[in-house]
């Protein structure tokens, strides 16, 4: 059980998974990376040459290893404080000037936050208004996240979050309950596109009125997190909104002086500079 | 008077706690020595939708103001810190913080096996560990990964302990080098700042 891995093995799959299949973990927070990396070794039962050669050999595995790779670990309305924020003060001031805007959730997983946003816009009663963009590096959980269903023992948690936020009515007025499954209508997903898109590799593809990437970043060193938020920034109109995560920050970061923080309990920002 | 052998020169402590290790932790923070040398790493079960009021609580009357990091927020001489809600907090070489929302690890996030030992693969044997009162065995490896490294260990004596399971489960899983009263922690600390090079 208790075992640990070198930096030199770690180096030597980050490498065979960057010439073969084109992603690049090398700059990926070592403490985490390198406890996914046990993790795959443990229930794959594989040890460090068995997995190289694995993805040596198999292209499909490739797949399968980048959905236990990433961290797709996530709650609706995490954080209730902020989506009563999103509500209260981020969307009205993008309705100030736009009638129509777009979002991205920049690393969606299994796609909670994208459906609890959904319903933040559906009791605003502006869902048709709005053109979502849901990506992820995995195309495993981003099946997943468009089929909207998810273990009825997840869903406690989400409900008192749900609570927590006071939306209008209950979580349930959303979901069926499907052999052990919360099944969300899927009309919730009517102007959401799912596509699969590499933060690190990937082009900018669009431009943003707001922008979620929440928990995301905190799997990158330092030098990454730089590289990614300058496209991010780049991904935004100008008076657009960023959220990341409670405990991440913008301030060290070299595009820092080109935002404004709203909320900096939330961790809610706005972009003043091209 | 040197009842501890604390010649080598340590760089951080790490404190885990569970149930029952509030009052012992305050005791600790607000006893500390105003000049304390060492940053003061701690990782305490705590509530996961409460974000807010816990550090507070524990500033109150600690000598050092505690602080919840920022993800890769760096780990400063004399600073106090305390694991963030619902978040894994991990040390990273380079002497910084890592956040991470990872599953749970023995129902915990944050998970005192993963701070105790990160903050093991980073500093090796210039690392204390202390675990106090705890309803389960989180923490437990991470310890025996602190001694293995050759860092000092020390577990709250469990008949002080509201609930002994954390520190009777590390003592189970490694050589324990001191097991002490919170009063005798202090006194320990007080000495280790003495002994700061």
């Amino acid at each position: 059980m208790i075992q640990d891995i070198d930096i030199a093995d770690l180096k030597k799959i980050t490498e065979l998974i960057q010439v073969k299949y084109g992603y690049d973990f090398r700059n990926y927070a070592m403490s985490s990376f390198k406890r996914r990396m046990l993790r795959i070794l443990e229930l794959k039962s594989l040890t460090v040459e068995s997995l190289l050669k694995k993805l040596n050999d198999q292209p499909t595995f490739i797949d399968e290893f980048l959905d236990e790779l990433t961290v797709n670990v996530t709650e609706m309305f995490r954080d209730p404080g902020f989506w009563r924020i999103i509500r209260d003060e981020i969307i009205p001031g993008i309705l100030l000037n736009h009638k129509q805007f777009k979002i991205w959730h920049a690393g969606c997983s299994s796609g909670e936050e994208v459906l609890s946003m959904t319903i933040v816009l559906k009791e605003m009663g502006i869902l048709q208004d709005v053109q979502l963009y849901a990506t992820d590096l995995d195309t495993t959980i981003l099946d997943k996240a468009k089929q909207a269903s998810y273990p009825i023992k997840n869903m406690e948690l989400n409900e008192k979050n749900y609570i927590r936020y006071e939306g209008k009515g209950s979580l349930k007025d959303y979901y069926k309950e499907e052999n052990g499954r919360a099944v969300f209508d899927k009309s919730l997903l009517q102007n959401v596109t799912f596509r699969k898109h590499d933060l690190v590799k990937g082009e900018v593809f669009n431009k943003f009125d707001l922008i979620l990437c929440r928990n995301v970043m905190i799997y990158f060193n330092q030098t990454l997190q730089n590289e990614v938020l300058k496209k991010i920034h780049e991904s935004m109109f100008k008076y657009g909104y960023l959220a990341i995560g409670s405990k991440e920050s913008l301030i060290w970061c070299e595009v820092a002086s080109k935002f404004l923080v709203v909320n900096n309990e939330e961790k809610v920002y706005k972009k003043i500079k091209d | 008077m040197d009842k501890y052998n604390l010649n080598n020169s340590y760089k951080a402590v790490v404190i885990g706690g569970s149930a029952g290790s509030f009052q012992g932790i305050v005791k600790i923070l607000s006893q500390l020595p105003k000049n304390f040398q060492l940053p003061i790493i701690m990782c305490l079960h705590r509530l996961k939708h409460v974000r807010n009021g816990f550090v507070e609580a524990l500033s109150i009357k600690s000598v050092v103001q505690v602080v919840e990091p920022n993800d890769k927020e760096s780990i400063k001489k004399g600073g106090v810190y305390l694991a963030p809600s619902n978040y894994h907090m991990s040390v990273e070489l380079g002497n910084h913080f890592a956040m991470s929302t990872e599953e749970m690890i023995n129902n915990s996030r944050p998970a005192i096996d993963v701070t105790l030992g990160t903050a093991a693969y980073v500093y090796r044997d210039k690392l204390v560990g202390i675990l106090l009162s705890g309803a389960n065995r989180d923490g437990g490896l991470g310890m025996k990964l602190i001694k293995d490294k050759g860092g000092l260990t020390i577990v709250q004596e469990p008949s002080e302990c509201m609930i002994d399971t954390m520190p009777k489960a590390a003592l189970s899983l490694t050589q324990i080098d001191y097991t002490l009263k919170i009063d005798e922690i202090v006194a320990f600390l007080v000495e280790l700042n003495k002994h700061y090079k």
